[in-house]
């Protein structure tokens, strides 16, 4: 097989999707105009823990307009069959509706139906409901703690760490402690539900639409083949609709009990209730090294939060075990379950709380051993992965800081703490390691190739704002041979080829491999169907020496003998072709497979008033190859927008006395506005990696904010000579 | 720190009057207000007066109002519950979907439309209260198939991802322009930043308001 020409991966397209975008005609989950369709509102628990004594709907129900009010007093008919395909966690999923017991502050206890919005809403603050309360408990500092959920979190140990500590030139003690953060994507979680007989459709915000369908057919005990899932275009989701949570199950719930279509919208206030979130952590960090800054050491001792009915787990272990070339680890993780909901991996999960951690201590180390950070970083280098003695399909992480520091102008900085002003404000700067996995699933595709020259993709994956369309389409535009504009790519629905949930980074990664996969075939068809017709200009041609460039079949630098796909297809009588194709990732890999990244930030700190402000950032890169640049440069901002964030603003608090989280709003939770943003910049290292995919590509989106939280932590340590051991970081941690 | 807070718990979630009551809820007070003073429109004052002791069998009935005005150039006349928002009439009512809910508090943007030239929170705005007044969403922003000089530069600068705060920054965006915010970058941070995005582009939202302001 001939390689086919690169026109559109790597070129800087903008979004194929834009116009729709721009335009608002681009549909998320509540915008789709469903015939007939009726208004739901949920109605929350004010109790954290306890059980529900009375449900009085009487003033509700006498608004006009209101359908229904369901409750577990109508004892709704679930199956709630065993999930083993989308419901990752051990213990027992919520059930929605099925007994009297409140396991969280503003658990779902009730739903009203109405046939405007206005009139649901407001017969949802008229159902009443009591409880017989119990105190909760909700403070992961105060509450016991269990090991984590095996196998997932398993006690780890490679040396003697207890005894390289103590024989440890330098031995240091931290413990960090990480708020719990909300996703809060801009869209919030919606649902419309419609029954035709009992088949269901619904259009869901869902970074899965597989994993509803999967759960959807298991709460609901009927065949997978029922259950349609359309998930077009979604408003952001950052993990938190990486499952089904109970409101899509209360959608379709109230649909089939009020006999309508059904749209379900979550308020902002609920999107802190039901899910997910990024859970608090409190991390003990103990390490020992030479004076020359080689690590001897380090233990890992950590709990966070999960909820009493599942047990959270996520990856918050494989840094401490493969970052650096550390030959003594022991690591201890344990969870916390409290009277609170399910937590969900959050943009870089367990990575990124571990990589403050590890990244800020860092630091710590380089300051008391008086070795610059990134110099530290470097004499840390493994040769090989420390955790699996596995080769690495790529690192350039020193290349990483070599390239940044020479662009961000590192070697000027004066590395004394509190030794650069600005007028009122205290200058620095920091440095972190960003690293996350090379995530890969099985994927699926199907391409149509018509009669008109145009192809169109698809795949049952999703459009967080990645870019999914655009990278897909050009994957499969080059594969074609045919240009990005005669190619369309559609995802976003369960009766699509399956592919993965969009999660962990790992689209680009398995459903490009299953397009590029799918779009080869198709060609090489088209190919074949020319070589062997007679009446072909490529007749007899050996079909490796064919290559498709702009719709056109020709011999390889030959360019004159050739034809189109038009052509061809017309000649044979051929409406299309068609061909289905797919990525499997091999069971076990033979390497080491990480994305990297160098993160430096600039902060300036008020030295009156303890205000952070980023001054400018710089990500640089090793992901493999680019697919899409233009997009790509948005996600690494994002990503840094995003750890700016998580280091200086947000931060879940519960009122630790009922349970009830105080600042569930977007004015109270804090996210970085336009004003908190300076420039970023973001430089990918040119380069691919086909040891860890067949398109050369590693993983991108959670990546790039990792490392972020502990870059800006560490310049404000710079700044001020304040070591900040907890996230976010305050002005009150600063006065 | 440790603050004095008080020992009981919170209050419940706010029991709403019954609509029997004589006392308006807050909501309808809001509606009221809102409409009272400058603006009297049209069907309110015609209709159930909120603060009337209504005979009981009336206590289903949500007051409801006639209004008249202009949206993306198309006169409506629509009867609204006097509950329901902006927002809610273009979504719901009139099926122009690209205004988005984001938190229904004035809080993230994501609503943002232009009311009479100005840009405003259609979440916060009730539908009642604008009688005569003259609405441009998303939809009415491009001529026919040629895009306001800002979706352009919006698509151009890759200035969003997942879309959902787009239609809100770029309604902003022209609202900025028009008053004149876009001397310097700086200026055009403060000024947009009534406009939440969660995916973070903030720095290509900048990039492209400048370029549909002067043209770069």
């Amino acid at each position: 097989m001939s390689p086919q020409p690169q026109a559109a991966v790597g070129a800087p397209l903008s979004r194929v999707d834009g116009r729709l975008k721009v335009t608002g005609q681009a549909k998320y989950a509540a915008d789709h105009d469903i015939d007939g369709v009726v208004h739901a509102v949920v109605v929350d628990s004010s109790v954290a823990r306890g059980r529900i004594t009375g449900i009085d709907t009487r003033a509700a129900n006498a608004q006009r307009g209101v359908l229904g009010v369901i409750s577990h007093l109508d004892k709704p008919k679930l199956a709630y069959r065993e999930n083993r395909v989308s419901n990752a966690f051990p213990g027992e999923r919520l059930h929605v509706f099925q007994d009297d017991a409140v396991l969280f502050f503003g658990q779902p206890v009730a739903v009203v139906v109405a046939t405007t919005l206005e009139a649901a809403q407001h017969a949802a603050s008229l159902v009443k409901v009591s409880y017989d309360a119990q105190q909760p408990s909700t403070d992961l500092t105060r509450s016991p703690a269990q090991d984590g959920p095996a196998p997932f979190e398993a006690p780890y140990k490679r040396g003697d760490a207890q005894a390289a500590l103590g024989a440890a030139d330098v031995r240091m003690e931290m413990t960090y402690r990480l708020s719990r953060n909300h996703h809060n994507p801009m869209e919030t979680h919606a649902t419309i539900a419609r029954w035709d007989g009992d088949k269901l459709t619904v259009w869901d915000k869902t970074q899965w639409v597989i994993g509803t369908q999967n759960e959807l057919a298991a709460v609901f005990g009927i065949p997978l083949e029922n259950v349609r899932v359309l998930s077009p275009f979604i408003g952001g989701a950052f993990g938190s609709a990486l499952r089904a949570w109970p409101h899509v199950t209360i959608a379709a719930l109230a649909a089939r009990e009020i006999g309508r279509p059904v749209k379900l919208a979550l308020t902002r206030r609920q999107m802190f209730f039901t899910v997910g979130y990024r859970p608090a952590y409190e991390y003990k960090l103990r390490l020992g090294s030479t004076r020359r800054g080689r690590l001897t050491a380090m233990t890992h001792d950590f709990k966070y939060e999960t909820s009493r009915y599942e047990q959270f787990w996520e990856a918050n272990q494989a840094l401490g075990q493969m970052l650096y070339a550390v030959p003594n680890v022991s690591q201890k993780a344990q969870m916390v379950p409290l009277d609170a909901s399910t937590p969900l991996w959050m943009r870089g999960p367990g990575y990124s709380s571990a990589a403050f951690v590890i990244e800020t201590a860092m630091d710590e180390l380089a300051y008391k051993l008086g070795i610059d950070p990134i110099e530290l970083r470097l004499r840390n280098e493994p040769g090989e992965d420390p955790s699996t003695q596995q080769p690495f399909s790529t690192r350039r992480l020193g290349e990483c800081f070599r390239v940044g520091a020479r662009a961000f102008g590192w070697h000027r900085r004066n590395p004394t703490p509190r030794s650069t002003r600005d007028g009122d404000w205290l200058i620095g700067t920091g440095v972190a390691t960003g690293c996350y996995d090379v995530f890969r699933g099985q994927a699926e595709a199907h391409a149509r190739l018509d009669a008109d020259g145009t192809a169109v993709v698809q795949s049952a994956t999703h459009d967080t704002g990645t870019g999914t369309y655009t990278s897909m389409t050009q994957v499969a535009a080059d594969a074609l041979g045919l240009t990005v504009r005669n190619v369309t790519f559609r995802l976003g629905d369960s009766a699509m080829p399956p592919a993965p949930a969009q999660g962990a980074s790992q689209t680009m990664l398995s459903v490009g491999s299953a397009v590029q996969d799918t779009c080869d075939k198709l060609r090489q068809q088209a190919i074949a169907l020319a070589v062997e017709d007679e009446r072909s200009p490529l007749h007899g041609v050996d079909a490796d020496e064919v290559v498709v460039r702009g719709g056109r079949l020709h011999v390889k630098g030959n360019t004159a003998r050739g034809e189109t796909y038009r052509q061809l297809l017309a000649r044979n009588n051929r409406t299309h072709l068609e061909a289905r194709g797919s990525y499997t990732p091999e069971e076990e890999s033979r390497f080491s497979m990480y994305g990297y990244a160098a993160m430096f930030a600039e902060v300036a700190v008020d030295a009156r008033l303890g205000l952070v402000r980023v001054r400018r950032m710089l990500g640089v890169y090793d992901v493999g190859r680019i697919i899409s640049p233009k997009l790509a440069e948005s996600q690494a901002v994002g990503g840094m927008v995003g750890g700016i964030g998580a280091a200086l603003l947000e931060h879940t608090v519960t009122d630790h006395r009922d349970g009830r989280i105080v600042n569930a709003n977007l004015a109270d939770y804090l996210v970085p506005v336009n004003a908190d943003i300076p420039d970023l910049k973001a430089v990918y290292l040119d380069g691919e990696d086909y040891k860890a995919g067949p398109i050369g590509v590693k993983s991108l989106g959670e990546l790039v904010q990792i490392g972020v939280a502990p870059a800006i932590a560490n310049a404000v340590f710079h700044a001020t000579g304040r070591r900040v051991r907890e996230l976010p970081i305050t002005a009150e941690a600063l006065m | 720190m440790s603050t004095e807070l008080p020992e009981s718990p919170p209050a419940p979630p706010e029991v709403s009057q019954d609509a029997s009551s004589s006392a308006p809820s807050r909501r309808t007070f809001i509606a009221t207000t809102a409409v009272g003073g400058a603006v009297v429109a049209g069907g309110l004052i015609a209709g159930p007066s909120v603060f009337g002791a209504e005979p009981a069998e009336a206590v289903d009935a949500p007051p409801s109002s006639r209004v008249s005005l202009t949206v993306n150039g198309e006169r409506r006349t629509v009867t609204v519950d006097n509950r329901t928002s902006l927002l809610d009439l273009v979504r719901e009512h009139l099926g122009l979907t690209g205004s988005k809910k984001g938190c229904n508090a004035g809080a993230c943007g994501a609503c943002t439309v232009l009311v009479d030239g100005r840009r405003v929170n259609s979440c916060l705005t009730l539908a009642v209260r604008l009688e005569g007044a003259e609405v441009i969403t998303i939809e009415g922003l491009s001529k026919g198939e040629r895009l306001h000089p800002l979706q352009q530069a919006f698509i151009d600068q890759d200035a969003f991802q997942c879309g959902y705060c787009t239609s809100g920054q770029i309604m902003s965006g022209v609202g900025c322009i028009d008053e004149g915010h876009t001397g310097s970058p700086e200026e055009i941070r403060e000024f947009m930043s009534g406009n939440i995005c969660r995916c973070g582009a903030y720095v290509k939202i900048v990039r492209a308001v400048e370029q549909a302001a002067h043209g770069n």
